[in-house]
C-alpha cells in the first residue's frame, strides 16, 4: 500500500501490468497524467495527431503484439474523437484500454468546457466502462479493467478519470489475481462437446473448417493447433476476413477466404457441406450471404469464446463455448485418443477441384509495359516482392482490402490488421503505426486506397516525428471504388459523389513531411517500384496509379446466396430490387 | 487533496414520459451522465392506451441540483412533465417487498408474529418458509426486513417507491 496521486497511480498500474508504449493526446483534463509521464523511464508516448489515429494505432499495436493497445486522450473532443476506434476495437474483438480525462467531479453534469458524457457516450461501444469518483479506487479499476479487456472475448474498456481524482491522493496496491466478481467467461471447453465435436467430424463426408478472428484472438498456438486439426483430419478449411493468417494460404487445404468477396469453392463448399467447423468466427452477413440459403445440408459446430455469439444468427447443432485455442487442442488431442485417421474425402475435393477451375480470382489484363496496372497485379507483385520479408499488412477499407485479402497470402497470424467488422477508412494507416512501434524490426505496409488515407493522413506526421519506416502503397483508382463499384450494381451507375475529385500530389505531400514519395504508373514500373520502396530507408508513400475502373470479383450481392456469386463484370445486371437495396 | 461529497436530502419525483422505447434508457442514462443519484425508480405505463408511463424516481441531493435534475427531466423530448412531490404538502409514499424467511420452531413462529405486527400477509408457505407480502412507506418496508434478518431472512426482492399527492386534484 502506497499513498500516491492519482496521475501517478495510472503510470504505475501501467508499469505494473507490464505496458511499454502508450499512444495518446494531451489537453486540460489529462495535464496530471501527462506530467507524472514526462521523462518516465520505461513508458514510451507515442503523439498521435488525432485521437482516432490513437486508437486504431493501439489496435495495430494489439493486433500485431498480441498485448492490449493503452490510449491516453482528454475529456470532451478528445474523447468523441476516440469513439470510432473504440467501436472499431468492439467490433474486431481487440484488447484496448482508453484513459480519458475527465472534468473535475465537482463540476460534472454542469456541461463544463469540454466535458461530455464519455460513460454515457461509450456505454455501447465498450465491453466495460468505469468513470472514477475515488482516487482509492482507481489502482483497482485500473488493475480489473486490464483483466477485462484481455480475458474472455477481447474488447476495448473505457477508464474516465476525473481531473481532481488525478490530482487527489489515494493509496494504491497491486492486486493479487484478479478475480471478478461477475464477469467469469468460459474459457475451458466442455469435454463431453469435445467428444462430440470429435464423433461429428470423423462421420462427416464434406467438412469444412470456418475459422475467424477468435483463432488469431486465441494466440499463436490456436494457430499452430488449427493448422494440426486440419492435418490430422484431412478437411478443407476457409476462413473470414478477420481470420487470415491462422492457417497458410499455400497450403493445399485453404480454399481461400469466404463471403462476400471470398472465393468461389470457399463458398461453394460452404453451400455443399454436410458439415461446418466454426471455430472464432461469428457468421456475420458477410459470410452467410442470404441466411436462408446458407449451408442447407451442413450440420454445424459452434466454437466461441463469446456464448452470445453461438445461436445469434444461425442455429448450430453442438455448441462449444471456450477459447478457441483451448477448443483445438482439446480437439487435437481427442482425435487421437479415439484413433481416427484422416477419411479420404475423394469426391469432397473432386467437387472442390471443380469449383478452383473457375479460377475465380482470374483477372483480365494486358501485359505490355506501358499497360495500365490492374490493382490485383499490384497487389499480387507486393506479395512477391516481400516473400520471405515476413510483413505486417495493413489496409484502409474498400475494394483495395477486398483485393489485398484475395490476392496477398498470409502464412502466419498476427500479420494482418484490417478494419472487420465496422468497416473503418482510417484505419489502415494508423494501424501502420501502431504495429511498427510494436515492431520496430518488421516491414509494415499499408495497402491503401486514395480517399481512406485521406481520413487520417494527418499521421504522416507521428511516423516522421518516431523515424517509423512504414511504406504506404496506394492503389489510386481516383474513386471511392466499392461506393462507385455499388452505384454500378444498383444504381445503374450513377456515380453519386463517389469520385475523389482534387486529390493531393501524394509525392508532394511525402515531400512536405520529410518522407519519401514514388509515382508508379505503368505495368512496367511496377516491380522497381515496389523494389524502391523496400529499398528505401524511412517512411515512403508510393501513389501507384491502376486501372480506374476496375472492380472487386468474385462477389456475393447483399441478400444473395452463397450459390449466386457474381464471378465477372459482364454478370452485373445494373439494378437490384428494392429489398435488396435496402441491406448493407 | 482528498475529495468530499456534499449530504443531501431525499426527494421523491413523479416524471410523465411517452410510453416508447429507449425513454428509460434516456433518463436513467440523464442521471449517470450528470452524476445524481437514484435511490429507486419505478416505472409502468399508467394510460388506457397506453400512451403514457409514470416513473417515480427517489433522489438525493443538496436543493440546488434537486432543481437542476427537475429542469434536465423537465427538458427531454419525451417528458410530459415532472412534479417533486416534496412541493405538495402531503403526498402518500408506498411500496411492496416480498420477504422470504426460512426457519423453523421458535423463529418460525416469532416472524409470524411480527409479520402479524407489521400487516403483512403471508402469500407462500412451506414447513420451513414463508413469504411475507409487506406494503408501507420505505422505512417501514426497511424495519420490517431489520426484523426478518433475526428470523431466517434468505431473500427479499422490493419495487421500489411509487408515491401520489394528496386529495382531489391530479398532477
Amino acid at each position: 500500500m502506497t499513498e500516491m496521486s492519482g496521475a501517478d497511480m495510472v503510470v504505475q498500474a501501467l508499469v505494473d501490468l507490464g505496458v511499454d508504449t502508450v499512444f495518446g493526446y494531451p489537453g486540460g483534463a489529462v495535464l496530471p497524467i501527462y506530467d507524472a509521464l514526462y521523462k518516465h523511464p520505461t513508458i514510451k508516448h507515442i503523439l498521435v495527431r488525432h485521437e482516432q489515429a490513437a486508437t486504431h494505432a493501439a489496435e495495430g499495436y494489439a493486433r500485431s503484439t498480441g498485448k492490449p493497445g493503452v490510449v491516453l486522450v482528454t475529456s470532451g473532443p478528445g474523447a468523441t474523437n476516440a469513439v470510432t476506434g473504440i467501436t472499431d476495437a468492439l467490433m474486431d474483438s481487440i484488447p484496448m484500454i482508453v484513459l480519458t480525462g475527465q472534468v473535475p467531479t465537482t463540476l460534472i453534469g454542469t456541461d463544463a468546457f469540454q466535458e461530455c458524457d464519455t460513460v454515457g457516450i461509450t456505454r455501447h461501444c465498450t465491453k466495460h466502462n468505469y468513470l472514477v469518483m475515488d482516487p482509492d479506487r482507481l489502482g483497482p479499476i485500473l488493475h480489473e479493467a486490464f483483466h477485462i479487456a484481455t480475458h474472455g472475448r477481447p474488447g476495448p474498456v473505457v477508464i474516465d478519470i476525473p481531473k481532481n481524482v488525478q490530482v487527489a491522493t489515494g493509496t494504491y496496491s497491486v492486486p493479487e489475481i484478479i478475480q471478478h466478481a461477475s464477469y467469469r467467461p468460459q474459457i475451458e471447453p466442455d469435454a463431453g462437446a469435445i467428444a462430440a465435436a470429435i464423433d461429428m467430424i470423423a462421420a462427416a463426408e464434406r467438412p469444412v473448417f470456418y475459422t475467424g478472428g477468435g483463432v488469431i484472438n486465441a494466440g499463436p498456438g490456436a494457430s499452430a493447433a488449427l493448422r494440426q486439426l486440419v492435418s490430422l483430419t484431412g478437411a478443407p478449411i476457409t476462413s473470414t476476413l478477420m481470420g487470415l493468417g491462422a492457417f497458410p494460404a499455400d497450403d493445399p487445404k485453404w480454399l481461400g477466404m469466404l463471403g462476400m468477396h471470398g472465393t468461389y469453392e470457399s463458398n461453394m463448399a460452404m453451400n455443399r457441406a454436410d458439415l461446418i467447423i466454426a471455430v472464432g468466427a461469428r457468421f456475420d452477413d458477410r459470410v452467410t450471404g442470404r441466411l436462408d440459403a446458407f449451408a442447407p445440408e451442413a450440420k454445424k459446430i459452434h466454437i466461441d469464446i463469446d456464448r452470445s455469439s453461438i445461436n445469434k444468427i444461425v442455429p448450430v447443432d453442438l455448441a462449444i463455448a471456450g477459447d478457441a485455442g483451448r477448443a483445438l487442442d482439446a480437439l487435437v488431442a481427442a482425435w487421437a485418443d479415439k484413433g481416427h485417421k484422416a477419411r479420404d474425402y475423394g469426391e469432397w475435393w473432386r467437387r472442390i477441384d471443380g469449383w478452383r477451375a473457375a479460377r475465380c480470382l482470374d483477372f483480365p489484363e494486358k501485359k505490355d509495359a506501358a499497360a495500365e496496372i490492374m490493382p490485383q497485379r499490384a497487389v499480387r507483385a507486393l506479395f512477391d516482392a516481400t516473400r520471405g520479408r515476413d510483413p505486417i499488412i495493413t489496409t484502409e477499407v474498400g475494394q483495395h482490402q477486398m483485393w489485398a485479402a484475395q490476392h496477398f497470402g498470409f502464412s502466419a497470424p498476427n500479420r494482418w490488421l484490417t478494419s472487420g467488422g465496422l468497416g473503418t477508412m482510417g484505419y489502415g494507416f494508423p494501424a501502420a503505426v501502431g504495429a511498427q512501434i510494436g515492431n520496430p524490426n518488421r516491414l509494415v505496409v499499408c495497402i491503401a486506397g486514395e480517399a481512406s488515407l485521406q481520413m487520417n493522413i494527418q499521421e504522416m506526421g507521428t511516423a516522421a516525428q518516431y523515424r517509423l519506416p512504414v511504406k504506404i502503397f496506394i492503389l489510386n483508382n481516383e474513386w471511392m471504388g466499392m461506393v462507385r463499384q455499388w452505384q454500378e450494381l444498383t444504381y445503374e451507375s450513377r456515380y453519386s459523389n463517389s469520385y475523389s475529385d482534387s486529390l493531393p500530389d501524394f509525392v508532394k505531400l511525402a515531400e512536405a513531411y520529410g518522407w519519401t514519395g514514388l509515382r508508379i504508373d505503368t505495368l512496367g514500373e511496377l516491380e522497381d517500384g515496389i523494389q524502391a520502396m523496400l529499398d528505401t530507408p524511412g517512411p515512403v508513400i508510393v501513389d501507384c496509379r491502376v486501372a480506374k475502373l476496375a472492380n472487386c470479383f468474385p462477389m456475393i450481392p447483399s441478400g444473395a446466396a452463397h450459390t449466386d456469386m457474381i464471378l465477372q463484370p459482364s454478370d452485373v445486371t445494373g439494378t437490384m430490387d428494392d429489398e435488396a437495396k435496402a441491406l448493407v | 487533496m482528498k475529495i468530499t461529497t456534499e449530504a443531501g436530502e431525499r426527494h421523491v419525483l413523479a416524471v410523465t414520459v411517452d410510453n416508447e422505447a429507449g425513454v428509460l434508457a434516456k433518463i436513467t442514462g440523464l442521471f449517470t451522465a450528470r452524476g445524481y443519484n437514484i435511490e429507486s425508480l419505478t416505472v409502468a405505463d399508467i394510460t388506457a392506451d397506453h400512451a403514457l408511463s409514470r416513473i417515480t424516481i427517489v433522489t438525493s441531493g443538496p436543493p440546488p441540483i434537486i432543481d437542476q435534475i427537475i429542469a434536465q427531466l423537465d427538458r427531454l423530448v419525451p417528458v410530459h412533465k415532472v412534479v417533486d412531490l416534496a412541493d405538495h404538502e402531503a403526498h402518500v409514499e408506498r411500496e411492496i417487498a416480498l420477504v422470504k424467511v426460512a426457519g423453523t420452531g421458535d423463529k418460525r413462529i416469532e416472524a409470524l408474529r411480527m409479520a402479524d405486527v407489521f400487516r403483512a400477509k403471508v402469500v407462500d408457505t412451506t414447513l420451513t418458509s414463508f413469504i411475507f407480502e409487506i406494503t408501507g412507506n420505505s422505512d417501514k418496508v426497511d424495519r420490517f426486513i431489520a426484523l426478518m434478518r433475526e428470523c431466517g431472512l434468505v431473500e427479499v426482492g422490493r419495487t421500489g417507491v411509487v408515491a401520489i399527492a394528496r386529495g382531489a386534484e391530479a398532477l
